[in-house]
């Protein structure tokens, strides 16, 4: 394990590894103690404001801020020729101004900024902000951004990446063919803390940010250039994160807060209310798929035909590598001979779309899974059946050509799942109102209740793809203590809290043998990039920089124990204590650090991975993770109305590190995924976000969650540490797909579109007809197209080209 | 425009903006930002206090209805550093992920159980359904409940 030291010395370690250690921040978030973003706060700080574009589409010909600048309060209106250095920022294009420069390509696009001294103050003088607009005709609609007729989001056109995978004959004729459209919704991350930041301008020129954002460094690099900053004169500190779900890994008010504190000389904060935070942050794509699957009598599959188009709107963002991911997930969790893959991403006049939980994979779920429900049902075969003699495997070759090193546990994921007991019936009439379909709102009692059940089995990649060498780099540091050493972490790794933290001071306790472990701030000062906190990798990279800065000091106290006590052979920590491999103390890990300390930083990556090629071959993705459940449901056939009654989950987790966490995430991803099946949808007519409320978008509620019944698959990863995969987002990937599902079965109806509502239950709505498949776009496949025009890379893109 | 009142125990007075919220006043004027502010059209319960004893959505009440109430915030439940049973079945039951929605679900999760101090799932689902959790699925904070009501009541019996 470690040419240096030869195998350590393990012992169980009180709250290490695999145990339900407590939250680190748990005392604090109960107590109301916990400093969100929102409640950053600064001796006479200012409130920052965002003044946004009502069009969706238009030139700017004007902007005055006399009047805003005249009123009570207001010190400082800002407009991107304000803006000291590039105008532009983004994740893999550079391709979203700071503030309107000339043209609006959304509803609700930033145009001018301003800070005043309270916040009505600042609101109010947004109202003051004359901007006259020429209005242009906008493209709302992702088939129709591919016409070329289409109104141009962006002077280069409106396709940004096209993906194109063949695999095999994708001619190859099947004895069986199935078919279908789907359709997902645009869904909102909507985390419960809305985005805020603290901008502090600094003595020597640069300014100190505190801010929730995934992941700081890649914040960093492009704020800096936007000011006219070094890197070094903008320090970024994560401020208390209330969820995330992909929305924070753009760059939300930043700059903005950034640029008002420099120009006043103040401190300036920014807090979005709700309305403002589904404006102003990332959310899901919504897709359109046209599938066809082909199998042969015995159920094995033969081809799968699938055609895929996502709606990026206004701006890039993290689509391109959104698409790339989606298709190459379009064949699903099954081994497949044959295969032609097309995705594209357009660009709209729409909100930008880019990361959230699932990334590209649970749309292609929902399609194909309920393909394989209907191919089940050509073959009079069993639905899960089917599944376990396609599923994927250790060896399985996916699409891309990629063969899958790792481990494959889909079967053990269906067999597990299969397990685990369904709720019983219940008598329909003489409920509590809350227990039917609609819970007290509704009006039948129970009369046409109908109860199904629905399976999906999914998968999704661990950490960035394509050739991305998204590493994370980690310190820790050993003090001496009187009551035994203590270990100190320092990443900028970020806490959303998924329970990061708690994971990391596991692994250290576990390497170091301590009991106490503590953090450093999470920021860009003195420490370099973690990476996102995204793709279900943080636990993955960053813990695996601080196993590996672990067993630098390890090493370190193992050398002076060796030295000092004249010992050979393999050594362990324990408790505080250095041990031989019979458990007898060799040295005091606090006389060893002498009253000091070791320090030891250590660079985490995973293997490498590769770029597409012409075909959409490549070793594209680290690893995968995999999760099968399985819905059951009630529907009210008078009213429409759904009501979950029990979700199986199983999920391949290869080792949970936190098993308490592991099912809060399996429980909370269901949930979201739930959401989405049956209620969330973000709103849009032409351009215009119409339900940006939790009055109007619904989001699940205790009432709508029901019990969640978990397995847990643990097959050690190999070559990562302690075996762990990524956790975070398979159960999402899988529980909208399951949910409609079992609505599907209940009602006898096709339903292809996420969420379900109502009206789609009583006949009120017909089944989306997406029309005839968009035809291929003419540019290269698997380039993002802005870049063969020139466009500025992303800062993501930059760091990947390192 | 001055407002005075009781909060934690303790008299207090802030100069507020005539439209503020009594959610606005503990946060930005008192110093107390415990109360969290999701959605404040009380749609998610993230800022739930008492107020004369009665459940409210602080972003619902405006500072100047608070003129002479005796306001309790989750900052006020367990005396100095101790943690009220509410709050140490959250953190034992794993019913904190973000902890953004979790102030207002420890407040409303202590009103209901001093109404009822042995809820079932129903009850405790109808009860809790104006607080909005993204993170956790609910499951956990349901355990938390259970495990507050059990605790709660051996104290009670002890």
């Amino acid at each position: 394990m470690n040419a240096k030291t030869g195998p350590g010395v393990r012992e169980r370690v009180s709250r290490g590894i695999g145990v339900s250690a407590p939250r680190v921040d748990g005392i604090p978030k109960v107590q109301g103690k916990f400093a969100f973003a929102s409640d950053l706060w600064a001796e006479g700080m200012l409130w920052g404001h965002t003044v946004r574009s009502p069009y969706p589409h238009a030139r700017v010909l004007s902007i005055d801020p006399s009047a805003a600048l005249a009123a009570p309060g207001v010190k400082a209106v800002l407009t991107i020729d304000d803006v000291p250095g590039k105008r532009t920022f983004g994740l893999e294009f550079s391709d979203q101004p700071v503030l309107a420069e000339g043209k609006i390509r959304y509803t609700g696009e930033p145009v001018a900024v301003l800070a005043a001294e309270t916040p009505e103050e600042a609101r109010r003088a947004g109202d003051l902000v004359r901007v006259e607009y020429d209005v242009l005709p906008a493209v709302t609609d992702m088939v129709e951004a591919l016409d070329p007729g289409a109104p141009r989001v962006h002077e280069f056109g409106n396709v940004l990446r096209h993906i194109h995978i063949t695999h095999g004959d994708p001619d190859a004729e099947a004895d069986v063919w199935v078919e279908g459209y789907s359709e997902t919704a645009m869904q909102d991350n909507a985390p419960l803390g809305p985005e805020g930041g603290l901008a502090v301008p600094a003595e020597d020129g640069g300014v100190d940010l505190y801010v929730n954002t995934q992941w700081l460094h890649v914040d960093l690099q492009q704020i800096a250039p936007c000011l006219a900053l070094p890197p070094e004169k903008v320090r970024i500190t994560l401020a208390g994160m209330g969820g995330a779900f992909g929305s924070r890994e753009d760059v939300h008010l930043q700059i903005h807060a950034c640029m008002l504190a420099l120009r006043t000389g103040r401190p300036v904060k920014m807090s979005f209310g709700r309305e403002e935070s589904f404006v102003a942050h990332k959310k899901r794509h919504p897709s359109r798929i046209w599938m066809r699957i082909g199998a042969n009598r015995d159920g094995k599959l033969v081809n799968v035909l699938a055609r895929m188009v996502i709606d990026g709107g206004a701006y890039a963002s993290s689509s391109p590598a959104v698409i790339a991911n989606a298709t190459t997930f379009l064949a699903g969790p099954y081994e497949v001979p044959n295969a032609r893959l097309e995705g594209t991403a357009v660009y709209s006049n729409n909100p930008p779309c880019g990361a959230m939980r699932g990334f590209g994979a649970p749309q292609t779920c929902f399609a194909g899974e309920a393909l394989m429900d209907r191919l089940a049902g050509e073959l009079g075969m069993d639905p899960v059946e089917l599944r376990l003699r396609n599923a994927l495997r250790t060896g399985s070759v996916l699409p891309t050509g990629q063969v899958i090193r790792g481990t494959a546990p889909a079967r053990e994921c269906l067999e597990a799942c299969r397990e685990i007991p369904e709720p019983p019936d219940e008598v329909a009439t003489g409920r509590d109102a809350i227990e039917y379909p609609g819970g007290a709102g509704n009006v039948s009692r129970g009369e046409n209740l109908r109860r199904g059940v629905g399976w999906a089995l999914g998968y999704k990649n661990v950490a960035y793809s394509e050739g991305f060498d998204d590493s994370a780099d980690a310190r820790v540091t050993l003090f001496a203590a009187t009551d035994g050493p203590v270990a100190s972490i320092h990443t900028a790794a970020v806490e959303c809290g998924q329970g990061l933290l708690t994971v990391l001071g596991q692994i250290a306790r576990e390497e170091l043998g301590v009991d106490e472990v503590v953090f450093e701030p999470h920021d860009t000062v003195g420490i370099g990039s973690a990476g996102s906190s995204s793709a279900s990798r943080q636990t993955f990279m960053a813990g695996g920089a601080v196993q590996l800065a672990c067993r630098g000091v390890r090493d370190e106290l193992f050398e002076r124990a060796r030295q000092e006590a004249g010992v050979e052979g393999p050594l362990g920590l324990r408790e505080g204590r250095v041990i031989d491999a019979e458990g007898r103390l060799v040295a005091f890990v606090n006389d060893l650090l002498d009253g000091g300390s070791v320090s030891k930083s250590a660079v985490h990556h995973h293997r490498r991975t590769q770029q597409f090629d012409e075909h959409g071959q490549g070793d594209i993705h680290v690893m995968f993770a995999f999760a099968c459940e399985r819905a059951v449901v009630e529907v009210d056939t008078d009213l429409g109305l759904v009501r979950v009654l029990q979700i199986a989950a199983a999920q391949d987790v290869g080792k949970a590190l936190n098993p308490q966490a592991v099912y809060g995430q399996i429980e909370g991803g269901t949930a979201q995924g739930l959401g989405l099946a049956v209620m969330e949808e973000v709103r849009l007519e032409a351009g215009l976000i119409k339900n940006a409320s939790f009055t109007d978008y619904l989001i699940p509620t205790i009432l709508d969650v029901p019990p969640v019944e978990s397995v847990l698959i643990e097959e050690p990863e190999p070559d990562v540490p302690f075996g762990a995969k990524g956790v975070g987002e398979a159960s999402t990937i899988v529980s909208t797909a399951a949910v409609v599902a079992a609505i599907r079965d209940a009602t006898g109806l096709p339903l292809n579109r996420a969420p379900v509502s109502p009206d789609d239950i009583v006949g009120l709505r017909a089944p989306a007809d997406g029309g005839p498949e968009p035809p291929v776009p003419d540019v290269p496949w698997q380039v993002s197209i802005p870049e063969l025009h020139g466009m500025g890379m992303g800062q993501q893109e930059l760091m990947k080209a390192e | 425009m001055l407002v005075r009142l009781r909060v934690n125990g303790e008299e207090q007075e802030a100069d507020v903006w005539p439209g503020a919220s009594l959610l606005f006043m503990l946060r930005e004027h008192l110093n107390l930002p415990g109360s969290k502010n999701a959605c404040e059209q009380g749609e998610c319960g993230s800022c739930s206090v008492w107020m004369d004893g009665d459940l409210v959505c602080s972003c619902l009440v405006l500072a100047a209805q608070a003129e002479g109430a005796d306001v309790l915030t989750v900052e006020g439940l367990a005396a100095g550093g101790e943690l009220h049973p509410v709050q140490q079945a959250f953190v034992d039951a794993g019913a904190v992920q973000c902890g953004f929605c979790t102030p207002g679900l420890v407040v409303a999760v202590a009103d209901l159980l001093g109404e009822n101090p042995d809820p079932d799932d129903p009850t405790i689902r109808e009860a809790l359904s104006g607080n909005l959790c993204r993170c956790t699925g609910y499951q956990k904070i349901i355990d938390a409940v259970h495990l507050a009501a059990a605790r709660m009541s051996g104290a009670g019996a002890s």
